[in-house]
């Protein structure tokens, strides 16, 4: 039996807030009497993830995602609740724990920004206590499933985003972490970049058997890395399961577009019990249920004249944008 | 790189206060009321200079900055603690400016030749020590005052605060000797005289008390070391990761 490597229970997250009414007036009256309101950005959630899986976590701007996985990686301490992260209370943030994480942010690097890439790596091999050799290896490892290896000796600030986002994660892997936390990786990244970072994300969990936790704002992100999604709407837990059981009740229906050979038989079509979305001419638009998706096209080409036929696959982002907006999911 | 060798350069070039201050010294004769002569003067100014090279931090600049910027969220998840890295920072730094520094030097003793001397062997090893252990000193100070960026955001305002007995207390603009006995005593009880002040009269070969100066800068490190780790530790709890 796979076992638990994160586990949260009752976790909340509070910031104080100080705001400030605009213009002069505002701010002579924001220095003499600040006013400050505690925010709770995570309320009371729960959730175990097991060694090895990638977990999704999805949510709007401010929703807490990124908040969630600062916490369970050590970085910001947490208001209530209980997290173990492989056995460790991650804010104490003790060197055995941080040897087995890494945390990629987007949007922030590690890496020193005037001196080539390869110096931040032996930096941080010889911060995660391994010797030439071993990190000699792993760099070259790592440099081929990135595909990267005349960037590693050009300096941080000439590279393109997409070779240095390849090298940050060179950087935050060199110690082979087991759990990888990643806060938007693909953030401003090309589609083929995004592609390859993905590409690449899926041999490194394969071959290392990681626990990786994604926050990501792209959708092909999440539906071809993560099985399992935890939505997170306005700090609490909307949903928690697989996405595919997500994407099935929240579209149940798929639209089909078929060309008939003549507008008779759209006619006949149009009139044999299916839900018909609209028609023109010979070409016409019906909406079948998943579960039956099957059966109902083997009687359309059987019985039917048919030139052409399309399956309209609803688009992932607006049927993931409607969990964004919704506090609760039962499925 | 030719940027970045100007800029190390000028960073050189900047701490040239000591300089001024023996111009104004000499000048007005003011050497004359502490008993001290124009070449024991000159070397201690040089001295000064040499040292301040050697032990000048600007920890919570950067740590203000990377700390607001969100930048040392990388850093904290890594078992490493990331003072270490602004530690190394200063040191890699005060290596580049040493032949600066020379230079400086050099031209210094051609307008100054009655000025060249060759320290003692045990004196120029203590005063090294000794610099060491100044620039330990202001690195704890400022990282203390850096991980106040957890509770104000604008720790380098109170580092300015400082700054200005520092400046004066420190022996930068005179020798604490110069000060009236009753002010001396106080502020040999001060971290501020082991930063410039005892280093530079090791190094110049001023009369000064050797074991009692080492003595305060090692009782002032073993008292803000354990200030500055009681600090972080609280600070880091506060630790918001803004910016990131």
């Amino acid at each position: 039996m796979v076992q638990n490597i994160i586990d949260v229970r009752n976790l909340s997250k509070s910031f104080d807030i100080s705001s400030k009414e605009p213009g002069l007036k505002g701010t002579i009256k924001h220095f003499f009497r600040r006013q400050t309101k505690s925010l709770k950005v995570i309320k009371d959630i729960s959730f175990k993830i097991k060694a090895g899986e990638i977990v999704g976590f999805l949510g709007a701007n401010g929703a807490g995602k990124t908040t969630i996985l600062k916490m369970l990686c050590g970085l910001i301490y947490p208001s209530e609740g209980s997290i173990l992260v492989s056995g460790y209370l991650p804010f104490r943030r003790k060197e055995n724990f941080l040897k087995n994480i890494t945390l990629i942010m987007g949007q922030k690097q590690q890496l020193i920004w005037d001196l080539p890439p390869i110096e931040s790596f032996y930096l941080n091999a010889s911060i995660y206590d391994l010797d030439k050799f071993e990190a000699k290896k792993r760099i070259k490892k790592l440099s081929e499933m990135l595909e990267i290896d005349e960037e590693l000796f050009i300096p941080v600030r000439k590279l393109s985003l997409g070779q240095r986002m390849k090298s940050e994660l060179l950087a935050a892997l060199i110690h082979e972490p087991n759990i990888l936390f990643l806060d938007e990786p693909t953030l401003g990244l090309d589609i083929n970049a995004q592609r390859n970072l993905r590409k690449f994300l899926q041999k490194y969990n394969r071959e290392t058997n990681a626990t990786i936790c994604l926050t990501s704002h792209y959708m092909k992100d999440i539906t071809s890395l993560c099985k399992r999604v935890i939505c997170v709407h306005e700090g609490a837990i909307s949903y928690d399961g697989k996405l595919d059981l997500l994407l099935k009740k929240l579209s149940p229906v798929k639209e089909i577009s078929i060309v008939c050979r003549s507008e008779d038989d759209a006619i006949k079509l149009e009139n044999s019990g299916f839900t018909v979305k609209n028609k023109i001419k010979n070409e016409i638009t019906i909406k079948i249920e998943n579960n039956s998706i099957t059966s109902s096209l083997k009687t359309i080409l059987n019985n039917f004249d048919i030139v052409d036929l399309f399956i309209n696959e609803p688009p992932i982002d607006e049927i993931i944008g409607k969990v964004l907006i919704k506090k609760d999911y039962d499925i | 790189m030719l940027e970045y060798r100007v800029e190390i350069a000028l960073w050189a070039i900047s701490g040239v206060i000591p300089f001024f201050m023996l111009n104004i010294w000499t000048n007005n004769n003011l050497n004359e009321s502490i008993n001290i002569s124009d070449v024991m003067l000159s070397r201690y100014f040089l001295c000064a200079f040499f040292v301040r090279q050697f032990s000048v931090v600007w920890v919570v600049f950067s740590f203000e900055e990377d700390s607001l910027m969100g930048k040392v969220s990388p850093y904290l998840i890594q078992p490493l603690n990331p003072f270490f890295r602004y530690f190394a920072q200063h040191l890699a730094e005060q290596i580049t400016r040493f032949p600066f520094a020379l230079i400086i030097v050099f031209f210094f003793f051609i307008f100054n030749p009655e000025s060249i001397w060759i320290p003692n062997l045990g004196l120029l090893l203590l005063s090294i020590v000794s610099t060491f252990l100044s620039f330990l000193i202001q690195f704890l100070i400022q990282s203390i005052v850096a991980c106040l960026c957890f509770w104000t955001e604008k720790a380098s305002s109170i580092e300015r605060l400082l700054f200005i007995p520092t400046l004066f207390l420190s022996g930068l603009l005179a020798p604490v000797v110069s000060f009236p006995s009753y002010v001396k005593s106080w502020i040999y009880l001060t971290p501020f005289p082991y930063l410039i002040d005892f280093p530079a009269n090791l190094l110049s070969g001023n009369e000064t008390n050797i074991s009692g100066g080492l003595s305060m800068q090692i009782l002032w490190i073993s008292l803000l070391f354990p200030l500055f780790k009681k600090i972080w530790s609280e600070g880091t709890k506060k630790y918001t990761a803004m910016g990131s």
